[in-house]
Formats: C-alpha cells, sequence, structure tokens
C-alpha cells in the first residue's frame, strides 16, 4: 500500500447527528486503482463516511483527494474532481428519463465528444439502459435503477466511485452481476470505494477492507486476509 | 354570443395573467417545497417597476418590459438569499411565516414611498378592432400574446434545457442533486428569478390593463394565482397554466351571467369542489413514496 500513492486519504473522521455519533475518528486511504470495500451492519457508520467525503454533510478530522483537502469544497466541486457517488437506495430522479439521469451527471463537463463515449460505454455495458433510453426513471426495476446510478456516476468522468450498498435490495442473481461489474469498471481504471452490508462478495472484490463497528474501524486488512479472519467469518460472513 | 366571445376574450386575458402569477408559485414550490407568499407582493413591485420606469426614464414598452422583469428578478433573487435561504433546514412553517413577512414589509415600504394610488401612463398607441360585434384591444393581444409567449419559453427551459433538468431533478429529490454535479444553490436562485421575473412581468401587464396601481393590489391576486397553482397541482409548471387559464375563465363567466358580487363567492365554491375530487390539483402527483 505504502508504495502506491495515496489518492483518497481520510483522517481521524467524526461525524455527529446531533448528539448521536454516527462516526469516530475513522482514518483509512484509497490507493489509485484500488477497490477498497467498508464493510459492517446497518447503522455501522458506512454511509455517513461517504457523504461526508462527497461534501453533504458536515463532518471534522480532514479529507483530502489527490492532496486537495475537501472541507471547504462545495458539493458539485468535489464531482468536478473525480469523485462520484452512487448513493444509498440509488437515488435515481424518478421524473426524469434514463437519458436525463445521465446527461444530468455530466453537468461540469464541456468535453462534447468524451461524453458522446462515454454514453456508448454505457449503454454497452448496461445494454438494458439502452433500451430504456426514454422511460422514466421510476418505471425502472430495482435492478435497473442501480445500473443506471452506476452508469450516472460513469458519466460524471470520476476517477474514483463512492458506491454505497449496491447489492442492497437486489436477487441474488442480480447482486452477482452488479459485483461483476464493479470489477469490471475498477479494472477499467476507476477507484472504487465500496461500501456494503454483504461482506463476502465485496471481500472477494476487494484488494483491501476495512470492518466498521458503531462507527470504528475496528479491523483492516487485505480482502483474503479478512475473509479469513474468524471474527469476520462469524459476524459477517455467516460463520 | 358575441357576449359570450368578449367574455372569454376577457377571460383569457385575466386567465394569462393569474397563469403568469401562479408559475413563480409553483416553480419555487416544486424546488423548495415552500409557498412564497411574498410572490403576490413581487408582482405589485412589479407593477410599480414599470410605473418608475414609464414616468422617470419614458422607455418605450419592450425595454419597460425587460428592465422590470430583471429588477423584479433581482429582488425575488436577494429575498431567497437573505430571507428564506437561513431558514432551508428549519421547520416548512418558518420559512412560510417569513414569506408572509416579507409580504408585509413589500406592502408597507411601497406604501411608505407612494400613498396614493399611481397611475401607469399608457405605453402603447391604444388601437381596438371590431370583428362583427367583439371588440379587441391592442392591450388585450399583447397581454393574451406575451403572457402564452413567455410560458412558451419558461416550459422550454424546464423540459429541454440542462437548468431545466437541474430543476425537476431538486424538485424530485435535492439531496442528491449536488452528488451530480450540480450547483443547487445556483439552480435555486436561477428558479426565483425565472419565477419572480414571470410575476414582475405579469405586475406590468396587469398595471397596464387595470391602470390605478396601489401597495396592495398583490394580495387578492396573489391568493387568486396562488388558488390557480394548487388547482392546476402545485410544483407542475403546466398545470399552473391551466389553473391561471380556469380560474380567470370562472371568475368573468360568473360575473358575466350572475351580480359581479358574487363572483369570488362562486369561483372559490368552485374550485374547492374541483380540490375534493383532485386532491393534488388537475397535473399534480401525489408525493412520491419513497422505500
Amino acid at each position: 500500500m505504502s508504495a502506491k500513492e495515496k489518492l483518497l486519504s481520510v483522517s481521524n473522521l467524526n461525524v455527529a447527528y446531533g448528539n448521536i455519533n454516527a462516526v469516530h475518528g475513522v482514518s483509512f486511504d484509497v490507493a489509485a486503482g484500488e477497490i477498497v470495500a467498508l464493510i459492517g451492519a446497518n447503522g455501522a457508520g458506512k454511509s455517513s463516511i461517504l457523504r461526508s467525503i462527497s461534501g453533504i454533510i458536515p463532518y471534522s478530522g480532514s479529507i483530502s483527494y489527490k492532496g486537495k483537502d475537501l472541507k471547504q469544497t462545495a458539493a458539485d466541486f468535489i464531482v468536478a474532481l473525480g469523485i462520484a457517488q452512487v448513493p444509498e437506495g440509488r437515488g435515481i430522479f424518478g421524473n426524469l428519463t434514463v437519458m436525463e439521469n445521465l446527461k444530468l451527471a455530466t453537468w461540469h463537463r464541456q468535453d462534447k465528444e468524451n461524453i458522446a463515449r462515454d454514453f456508448d460505454r454505457v449503454f454497452t455495458l448496461f445494454p438494458r439502459l439502452a433500451e430504456r433510453k426514454h422511460q422514466l426513471g421510476g418505471m425502472l426495476s430495482g435492478g435497473e435503477q442501480q445500473m443506471l446510478a452506476v452508469g450516472r456516476a460513469l458519466m460524471s468522468d470520476a476517477d474514483t466511485l463512492l458506491l454505497d450498498e449496491p447489492s442492497m435490495g437486489l436477487s441474488p442473481v442480480l447482486v452477482r452481476e452488479i459485483f461483476r461489474i464493479i470489477a469490471e469498471i475498477n479494472k477499467a481504471g476507476k477507484t472504487i470505494l465500496l461500501v456494503e452490508q454483504n461482506a463476502n462478495m465485496s471481500l472477494h472484490i476487494a484488494q483491501r477492507g476495512y470492518v466498521l463497528e458503531t462507527g470504528r474501524i475496528v479491523l483492516s486488512g487485505t480482502g483474503q486476509e479478512l475473509m479469513g479472519n474468524p471474527r469476520v467469518k462469524e459476524a459477517y460472513l455467516g460463520g | 354570443m358575441t357576449y359570450i366571445l368578449q367574455q372569454i376574450l376577457n377571460a383569457l386575458q385575466l386567465g394569462s395573467i393569474y397563469a403568469l402569477i401562479a408559475l413563480g408559485y409553483t416553480m419555487v414550490y416544486g424546488i423548495l417545497t415552500m409557498i412564497n407568499f411574498a410572490h403576490g407582493d413581487l408582482f405589485m413591485v412589479g407593477a410599480f417597476f414599470c410605473f418608475l420606469i414609464a414616468v422617470y426614464l419614458q422607455l418605450p414598452f419592450l425595454p419597460t418590459l425587460m428592465l422590470t422583469m430583471f429588477g423584479v428578478a433581482c429582488l425575488g433573487v436577494l429575498i431567497e438569499r437573505m430571507a428564506y435561504k437561513p431558514l432551508r433546514a428549519a421547520p416548512r412553517v418558518s420559512a412560510i411565516i417569513t414569506a408572509l413577512g416579507v409580504g408585509l414589509f413589500l406592502e408597507n415600504f411601497t406604501l411608505a414611498l407612494s400613498p396614493y394610488p399611481k397611475n401607469i401612463p399608457p405605453l402603447l398607441a391604444d388601437k381596438t378592432w371590431m370583428i362583427g360585434s367583439v371588440t379587441i384591444s391592442s392591450l388585450q393581444i399583447i397581454i393574451i400574446a406575451l403572457s402564452v409567449s413567455l410560458m412558451l419559453i419558461l416550459d422550454f427551459i424546464v423540459q429541454r434545457t440542462k437548468a431545466g433538468m437541474a430543476m425537476r431533478a431538486i424538485s424530485w429529490d435535492k439531496t442528491i442533486v449536488p452528488l451530480m454535479g450540480v450547483p443547487v444553490n445556483k439552480i435555486i436562485s436561477l428558479t426565483f428569478a425565472i419565477g419572480t421575473g414571470l410575476g414582475g412581468a405579469a405586475g406590468m401587464m396587469y398595471g397596464l390593463a387595470y391602470p390605478v396601481i396601489d401597495p396592495y393590489m398583490g394580495i387578492m391576486v396573489g391568493w387568486k394565482a396562488f388558488i390557480s397553482a394548487v388547482v392546476g397541482g402545485i410544483g407542475n409548471v403546466r398545470g399552473a397554466m391551466i389553473g391561471g387559464f380556469i380560474l380567470g375563465t370562472v371568475e368573468i363567466l360568473v360575473a358575466a351571467f350572475f351580480p359581479s358580487t358574487y363572483r369570488d363567492f362562486v369561483a372559490f365554491t368552485l374550485l374547492l369542489i374541483l380540490l375534493i375530487f383532485r386532491p393534488y390539483g388537475i397535473l399534480g402527483r401525489p408525493s412520491p413514496q419513497k422505500v
């Protein structure tokens, strides 16, 4: 890890909602080209970490990306810097068409030719979306919405994708499909920070992982190490 | 028959003014789920801006219209920044009470500057034509044509441009929009600018059609435009246009066939009945259920 350049670095992150502390002093790094998984149960603070990185909730501590401090950076500018998030519950705009959902994510981009190329890529990766281009986002099935959410993050041309529970609510077949696609996107050069309750699948594709419990990192290691860890096995991999 | 035709023309004129104002209510509601109760008073300010420009700068019609819209739009953005933005995370009722306060401020500020009603000088040579026995005035045609053009432009902006797409996305889920790289505050300002600018245009046209203006003229007209927006389905741009024309038509037709004192009573009764059967308005949708 230390040999590689740190792309995203979170140090001593604290997030509080009123009097409830959701994240306590969390620190971790993500290097360019990695898949890093944050695993933990519901309410462990995983989503709060991603929301802090995207700059949509207040936090203390520091987050930097490509050496730039993100705390004073507006959320829309963080996207332009290269961080896109696929939010929990997918966050599809149900009143916009599939095409419009994708187009909205190109807001900060001026490179028209590359945008056209990225549309092609997204439609090659997700042929279902090409078929449903002109349908409203709200008419899509859960799996299609998840594909649209990932496609949207790709349209923003970010180097780093933050994925918040991409497997949530999907059938086992679709879960495998979505993880296969995540690995594929990573191979194509995107850095991925993955937040999941599905520890098994995420540790399989991740180079490294962190285990969160009640807002603290309690374990870290490579995907292989964590999968072999008795504590992880018992708590997250069903024995 | 000619009587009815004449009244339909009057209804289109009044309806297009209601529709223009209703658009401001519906756009702000769509994007912030907040009723900007100062909007009727911004309409009044539009009439006064028009009066000031016409009297002191003596500009022709089109520059007067553009300056009026620009001035009211700036005021709308300023009000949003200073009075509403700090309350965005506060309970909705605080924002609504603030809006009522801003409205009272605008009324009384105007009253302090202009205690007596004013007359807007005619900006257009008033021609009238007789078609059969229906009288059409040039002012009537301009008001209807201009309102319809402004509505078509707005519809284009909302449905076909990137900024309009962002507005629609914000109305669906404001929290997700920043993750798309869209500067939400700028889009909200733009929405206020367009909505209040249209209100300013309506104020000017109302002032030209019914030339005596006073600081309280926005109250009743504002309520009626708000009701138009609700009837059409608040948050829905096309709904606000339809609602405005419905209310204008109902009012004029009631006044045409009943004593004119019945006008508001019958109009509001009809609207209440409509809302019983379509509580979300004509084009409104029930708020999306989030799972």
